[in-house]
């Protein structure tokens, strides 16, 4: 085994088995942030998916995540009061459906235009496709603009319930897992190869006959879904979404977790999605400024270790 | 015999510098055409406008007969076209295996498949396998590619062109940078590939040049002075004057 299939387990372990543990031992405050740990490392997997190894710097991957959570919401609010019958759900099967479905298809329409682009323009329009979506529900009054929309029925299944706060988290941890072992799946299979291969070098991915284009988009209308799922996950954690979920900085948030953590690498995201829920519960008890050691942080990964916490934490001696 | 590849009247400028200056060139099928000329002539711009890198301002590429000058790169690659660069373009982050693989893959067609790895797919593996053996790679199969010198980038990226099977090979400057001994290894595999393909072969190397091609042509300032046999291209006076000379 390599260091990093160790490092991986150690980590998936001790994020799988802690929680629930201190969660019966009395301190039930850990496992709601584990959660929330859990929820956003799918997104940066998501998000890892074309980021780490398509090199496809999305800023905007927080849209994807507020429209599985509204996914979830809308549904929920009608069913309640009324109106769009035709979606009026409390159903965790249909709403998951929705939040999959038009998460990968606001993916399509939205990549079909900026990866046109590359660099430092593709951060920018993926960025601003964001806070078109943001823009969007903010301007909806039924939905609550920008006070929010409180959930107030959990998506329903045959054989769980959300309501319960241990079934909550395993139902997300398992989807972790699983998110885990797709984007693996899919960084090695032939697709992949090509993906990944674009991001070292486009130009000859071309040359020998990839429409690099193509593959692209379809990597990122998959990250897209996923990241959808995320947010209906998410919405069913906090029961209140907001159009905040989709601002910019919500964005930076998912791509410090896969820099940070170690982009490229499967256990990178969920690393990145740990500093992250420490620093930010820890340090906003001492400051407000809590973004500015994680930026430093950040900045410190990208000059120094390149590879992130995962590149560090495998290093062999003397290489 | 027939033409392979056609240009017509191609131009293409830079701002004032014009790079290909009206440039008409037929190479035959199974002919190993050279392109000779000082630095600057336009010979990466030339090349990189029939492999699709760059479009022409103006002109025609036929290709088997038919006009390619507006076809994107990969589609050109699936007519086939395959390209060398002069500046080794390889994916530095990959093993070389890995390199030669995909360029196996992206001849075998089946790209949108997610669930096998693609390293566990054989016939892909073996077939790279196969031609790191013919540039004498094989033994490095595992490395990871940005660890290899440059002679080795070399000859991975003659691997890749290989790998293709192309109709039409776009070799620019295989030998750029390379040590004596390793020059004579290319020209020993260029001369074992010849007759295949059609090649057209960019190369400031007058002897590998003048040892391997079927047909020289001379580009000056974006536009061909001549194109012969090796015998009457070094004869040729005004080659002498604009080029040969200089040497
Ligand atoms: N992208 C570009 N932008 C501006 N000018 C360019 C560009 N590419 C090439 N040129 C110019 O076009 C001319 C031809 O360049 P090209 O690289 O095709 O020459 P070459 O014959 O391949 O030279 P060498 O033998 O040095 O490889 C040169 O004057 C070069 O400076
Ligand atoms: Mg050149």
């Amino acid at each position: 085994m390599t260091r990093r299939t160790v490092l991986t387990i150690v980590v998936m372990v001790l994020v799988g088995l802690l929680p629930p543990l201190l969660y019966w031992s009395g301190n039930a405050f850990y496992l709601d942030l584990a959660t929330r740990l859990v929820i956003l490392a799918i997104a940066a997997t998501s998000l890892n998916l074309i980021l780490g190894y398509g090199g496809m710097v999305s800023f905007g991957h927080a849209a994807f995540v507020g429209i599985g959570a509204y996914a979830v919401g809308i549904p929920a609010h009608h069913w309640l009061y009324g109106g769009m019958d035709a979606i009026a759900t409390t159903s965790g099967y249909v709403q998951i459906a929705l939040a999959v479905g038009v998460a990968g298809f606001f993916a399509l329409l939205t990549g079909l235009v900026c990866l046109r682009t590359t660099g430092v323009y593709f951060i920018m329009i993926t960025m601003a496709f964001a806070q078109m979506a943001y823009y969007l529900i903010l301007s909806i009054e039924e939905y609550g603009g920008d006070d929010g929309l409180v959930i107030d029925t959990r998506s329903e299944f045959a054989w769980i319930s959300l309501d319960d706060p241990i079934q909550l988290f395993f139902l997300a941890y398992v989807s972790l897992v699983i998110a885990m072992l797709m984007v693996r799946m899919i960084v090695n299979s032939r697709f992949g190869m090509v993906v990944q291969g674009a991001k070292g070098n486009p130009e000859r991915m071309a040359t020998l006959g990839f429409n690099v284009y193509v593959f692209r988009l379809v990597a990122y209308v998959i990250s897209g879904a996923m990241a959808g799922y995320a947010g209906a996950l998410l919405g069913n954690f906090t029961t209140f979404i907001s159009p905040e979920m989709m601002d910019w900085s919500r964005s930076g948030e998912l791509m410090f977790m896969v820099i940070l953590g170690g982009a490229s690498t499967s256990v990178g995201p969920v690393i990145g999605a740990v500093v992250f829920i420490v620093l930010e519960e820890f340090l906003s008890h001492f400051t407000v400024y809590w973004h500015l050691p994680f930026g430093l942080m950040l900045m410190a990964v990208v000059l120094f270790a390149r590879g992130g916490f995962v590149g560090m934490l495998t290093k062999r001696k003397g290489r | 015999m027939t033409d392979i590849l056609q240009i017509q009247s191609l131009n293409k400028s830079f701002g004032g510098i014009k790079a290909t200056d009206d440039l008409n060139l037929s190479v035959q099928t199974g002919e190993l055409h050279a392109i000779i000329g000082p630095n600057g002539a336009g010979k990466t711009t030339l090349i990189s406008q029939l492999s699709g890198g760059q479009k022409p301002d103006t002109g025609k590429i036929l290709f088997k007969g038919r006009n390619i000058a507006g076809q994107p790169a990969h589609k050109r690659a699936s007519l086939g076209i395959t390209r060398s660069f002069q500046i080794t373009s390889l994916i530095m982050e990959m093993t070389v295996l890995d390199n030669i693989a995909l360029a196996v893959q992206a001849g075998d067609g089946h790209s949108f498949r997610f669930l096998r790895p693609a390293r566990s797919i054989s016939h892909l593996r073996d077939r790279a396998l196969e031609l790191l053996k013919r540039v004498d790679l094989a033994e490095k199969a595992d490395h990871q590619t940005v660890a290899l010198s440059h002679g080795e980038h070399r000859r991975m990226e003659l691997a890749i062109a290989l790998a293709s099977e192309a109709d039409l090979m776009l070799l620019d400057e295989p030998m750029a940078g390379l040590g004596t001994h390793e020059s004579h290894q290319m020209v020993e595999l260029l001369r074992g590939i010849k007759g295949r393909h059609t090649i057209l072969l960019i190369e400031h190397d007058m002897d590998a040049v003048f040892a391997l091609a079927d047909r020289i042509s001379v580009l000056v300032y974006g536009h061909i002075i001549a194109t012969g046999t090796p015998a009457e291209i070094r004869d040729n006076e005004a080659v002498q004057h604009a080029y040969l000379g200089e040497e």
